[in-house]
């Protein structure tokens, strides 16, 4: 079920907090944001930032692009690595 | 014979069965087309005058979706998941169900027929 529009999208309070403010310097050192907070919609204000998306283990770094907008952070941070059968023959990657 | 949206429709159906022969059009598109043309929808095809399959057309161009623009739509939509490298996009790669299904048994419509390995039990001991 979708979530009521009245409520507007989840955002954590803090990230948003902390992407705007970036925004308004940017000659900042650390452009990369780190996050546990893979719940969160992905708003405009996003865009063109540097997020670390918190995947369990270790953080993700994501690039966040126009067309990112309205996802959610954690679908950008897997957070199972299969590498394969055991005794099958890797073909790519 | 009646050729809408680069598909030969069949002559001796009803016009809603019959239209939902097109990709993209079911029941209900059909009879909305048709009571928007005036056209009885218990008329079979092969009895539709040239007028109403030019309005027919017509309507087909202007409000309605179908055949290749369509796929086409949800082809692009499904490259957008692969392209941004989102969870439904990875899954669509590896194609692996994408809404949370389990895959320890089954999900063969997505994984396709049985690829039967040789020798497995060996391999795993």
């Amino acid at each position: 079920m979708t979530r009521s529009l009245k409520k507007g999208p989840f955002i954590h309070y803090k990230l948003y907090k902390k992407v705007t403010k970036r925004s308004h310097s940017i000659k900042n050192k650390k452009p990369v944001i780190k996050t546990w907070s893979r719940n969160s919609v992905i708003s405009p204000d996003f865009v063109g930032k540097i997020i670390a998306v918190h995947n369990g283990k270790q953080f993700i770094p994501v690039s966040i692009t126009e067309n990112m907008v309205g996802h959610k952070l954690g679908e950008f941070s897997p957070t199972r690595i299969f590498s394969g059968h055991a005794g099958a023959k890797k073909k790519r990657k | 014979m009646a050729r809408l949206s680069g598909v030969d429709l069949p002559k001796n159906k009803r016009g809603v069965i019959g239209l939902t022969y097109i990709y993209g059009i079911g029941k209900s598109t059909a009879k909305k087309i048709l009571s928007q043309v005036g056209v009885n929808p218990d008329k079979k095809i092969k009895d539709w005058s040239d007028e109403e399959i030019n309005d027919i057309r017509k309507v087909l161009l202007e409000s309605v979706k179908t055949e290749g623009e369509l796929k086409s739509e949800s082809q692009m939509n499904i490259k957008r998941l692969m392209d941004i490298g989102c969870y439904r996009g990875i899954r669509h790669r590896i194609g692996l169900p994408l809404r949370g299904q389990k895959t320890k048994n089954n999900s063969r419509t997505r994984k396709g027929v049985k690829k039967t390995v040789a020798n497995k039990k060996k391999i795993i001991k």
